[in-house]
C-alpha cells in the first residue's frame, strides 16, 4: 500500500491531462503526474510512483551522496579497523 | 542507478551495521518504525537481526489496512452486497476480515468486487459502465489521499454521477503522537514515514523532538536506508541533538507539496475523530469529503449500517499496533491466525508486522536462535 516503486519517464503522454508514460522494471503503463503539476518532467527522468502517480523526482545527485555518506561510514571504520591491526605496541 | 540495488548492497550494509555496533556501545534502545512498509522490510531482509541486539525495532501503526476497525470493513461489505454495485478496492483490502468474512469471500459470495491498482482505474470502471455504481474503497495516509483527490475532481469535471467514494483516509500525525503519550512505551527514537512525506513534507514531525524530546528521522524503504537510518537516530542521541532529519533526500524534501496539499484541502476535511483498530478513538485523525463533494460520498449516497464493532477476543492486533507485543507473542499468531485464515488485520496486509513476520521473519528467528545454541555448545 504505502509501496512507492522507482520508475523512468518514457513518454510525456499527454501534458494538458497530466499523463505520462513510466517504465518500471521493463513495464511501461500511463500513470498522472498531476502531483507534479509545480514541477518539470522530462522524459528520463526518474519519479516515485505510487498507485498510478507520480508522488516526486527522485534525484540522483542526492541518492549518489546517500550511498556515498554509507560508504563512507563503513570506510571509517574499516580504516579504523586496517590501523588498528597494524598496531604494535606490546 | 536504478534506485534500488544499490540501496541494497551488502557490502555498504556491513559497513553500516559495524558502525552502529559501535555507536551503539553498551546502552539499550527501542526504535519504532510507524511505516508498515518500513515494517516490511525490516523483516524481509531480517535487519533485525544484522543489528546488535541492544537495539531493538518496534513496530507501529503506520499500515492503513492494518488500522482500520472491523466495523468499517463490515459497511464496505454492505456496499458490495448493494444491487448494481461494482465495488473496487486495492488488493491488500481484499482479505481483511469483517465480522462475518472478507470483501473476497464476498465476492465468492456473488458480489461484485474487483481489485483496482489506481483510483483513476475505479473511476474508468465508472465512466465504462454506466448502467453500473461504482463505489471506491478510499484506504492510506496523506500519501494516498491526494491521489483520491485528483480522482474526485476529475469525477466532478466529468460529471460521472455513478461514482462514489467510502472514504478511509487517515492522517500521520496523530497516531504517532498517541504512540508517544502511551504510558506503557519507552521508545529512544521514531524511524519516520518516507512517503507520506513526499506530501506533507517533514515540518510535521517537529513536535517529536520539540514537545516528546525524541529523535526521528525520515527513512527510505531500501535495507540501506533503514540501517543508515538506525545510524542517524543513534548519531543524535550521542551527540545531545534532537532533531527531524532526513535520511530519504533522493525522493522527500524538507518543504511539502503545495499541488498536493491544495487539492487535499479541495475536497476533504478532517472528521472530528475516527475509530483506529488498537487505538480506539483518535480526534482530526481521519479525512471525509467536504461539502463541495458531497455528491460522491458513499457515506451520504448510501445508509450504511455503521456499527462498531470490537475485535474478536482472540485477536490481539492492538496490543501488536502499539509495539507492545512482538508477532510471535500473540496467542494466536500462526496457529488460528496466518496469512490463509487471518484474524486480525495485522495478517492481512502485506505490510501487516504478523504478516510481515510470519512470511519473513521466522526463518531468520529459528536461525538466530539456532546460532545462539551452536555458538553456546562450541563454547560450553
Amino acid at each position: 500500500m504505502c509501496f512507492g516503486i522507482p520508475g523512468q519517464v518514457v513518454e510525456m503522454t499527454d501534458p494538458d491531462a497530466y499523463l505520462a508514460k513510466v517504465d518500471v522494471n521493463g513495464v511501461e503503463r500511463a500513470i498522472s503526474v498531476r502531483l507534479l503539476a509545480g514541477s518539470r518532467i522530462d522524459i528520463g527522468d526518474w519519479v516515485l510512483v505510487h498507485v498510478g502517480f507520480a508522488m516526486a523526482k527522485i534525484d540522483e545527485r542526492e541518492a549518489t551522496a546517500t550511498l556515498d555518506a554509507v560508504k563512507r561510514m563503513g570506510r571509517a571504520y574499516t580504516d579504523e579497523l586496517d590501523a588498528f591491526r597494524s598496531t604494535g605496541v606490546g | 542507478m536504478k534506485f534500488a540495488d544499490e540501496f541494497r548492497d551488502p557490502a555498504a550494509a556491513r559497513g553500516l551495521v559495524k558502525s552502529i555496533t559501535e555507536l551503539a556501545g553498551d546502552r539499550e534502545y527501542k526504535f519504532m518504525e510507524v511505516c508498515g512498509g518500513h515494517t516490511h522490510t525490516i523483516y524481509r531482509h531480517g535487519l533485525e537481526h544484522l543489528l546488535p541486539p541492544s537495539i531493538e525495532l518496534v513496530h507501529g501503526p503506520g499500515c492503513p489496512v492494518c488500522v482500520i476497525p472491523m466495523g468499517r470493513v463490515d459497511d464496505a461489505i454492505w456496499l458490495a452486497g448493494r444491487p448494481d454495485v461494482i465495488f473496487t478496492a486495492f488488493g491488500d483490502l481484499m482479505r481483511v476480515p469483517g465480522s462475518d468474512g472478507s470483501l473476497l469471500e464476498a465476492r465468492a459470495r456473488g458480489c461484485d468486487v474487483r481489485f483496482v491498482y489506481s483510483p483513476l482505474d475505479a473511476l474508468k470502471m465508472a465512466v465504462d459502465n454506466p448502467a453500473k455504481q461504482i463505489v471506491y474503497f478510499a484506504v492510506g495516509f496523506e500519501t494516498t489521499a491526494p491521489s483520491t483527490a485528483v480522482t474526485l475532481a476529475r469525477a466532478r469535471q466529468l460529471g460521472t454521477a455513478n461514482f462514489s467514494v467510502f472514504c478511509n483516509h487517515v492522517t500521520i500525525a496523530p497516531p504517532i503522537k498517541a504512540i508517544l503519550d502511551s504510558p506503557d512505551l519507552r521508545l529512544s527514537g521514531i524511524i519516520g514515514p518516507g512517503h507520506v512525506s513526499t506530501v506533507v513534507g517533514n515540518r510535521p514531525y517537529r513536535f517529536v523532538p520539540e514537545v516528546y524530546g525524541k529523535p526521528i528521522v525520515v527513512a527510505g524503504f531500501e535495507p540501506i536506508d533503514i540501517l543508515q537510518s538506525v545510524y542517524m537516530l543513534l548519531a543524535q542521541l550521542r551527540e545531545g541533538r534532537c532533531e527531524v532529519e532526513n535520511q530519504y533526500s533522493r525522493v522527500v524534501r524538507d518543504e511539502s507539496n503545495p499541488v498536493a496539499l491544495e487539492l487535499l484541502a479541495e475536497v476533504f476535511e478532517l472528521r472530528a475523530h475516527f475509530e483506529w483498530r488498537g487505538l480506539g478513538f483518535i480526534s482530526q485523525s481521519a479525512l471525509k469529503l467536504n461539502a463541495a463533494y458531497a455528491e460522491f460520498d458513499a457515506e451520504l449516497r448510501y445508509s450504511m449500517p455503521g456499527l462498531r464493532v470490537a475485535d474478536p477476543k482472540a485477536c490481539q492486533c492492538g496490543e501488536v499496533l502499539k509495539g507492545l507485543i512482538k508477532p510471535w507473542e500473540c496467542k494466536v499468531f500462526g496457529t488460528a491466525c496466518t496469512p490463509e485464515t487471518p484474524i486480525g488485520t495485522c495478517m492481512v496486509s502485506p505490510e501487516g508486522a504478523c504478516a510481515a513476520y510470519y512470511n519473513f521473519g521466522r526463518l531468520h528467528r529459528q536461525t538466530a536462535a539456532l546460532a545462539g545454541q551452536q555458538g553456546a555448545a562450541a563454547h560450553g
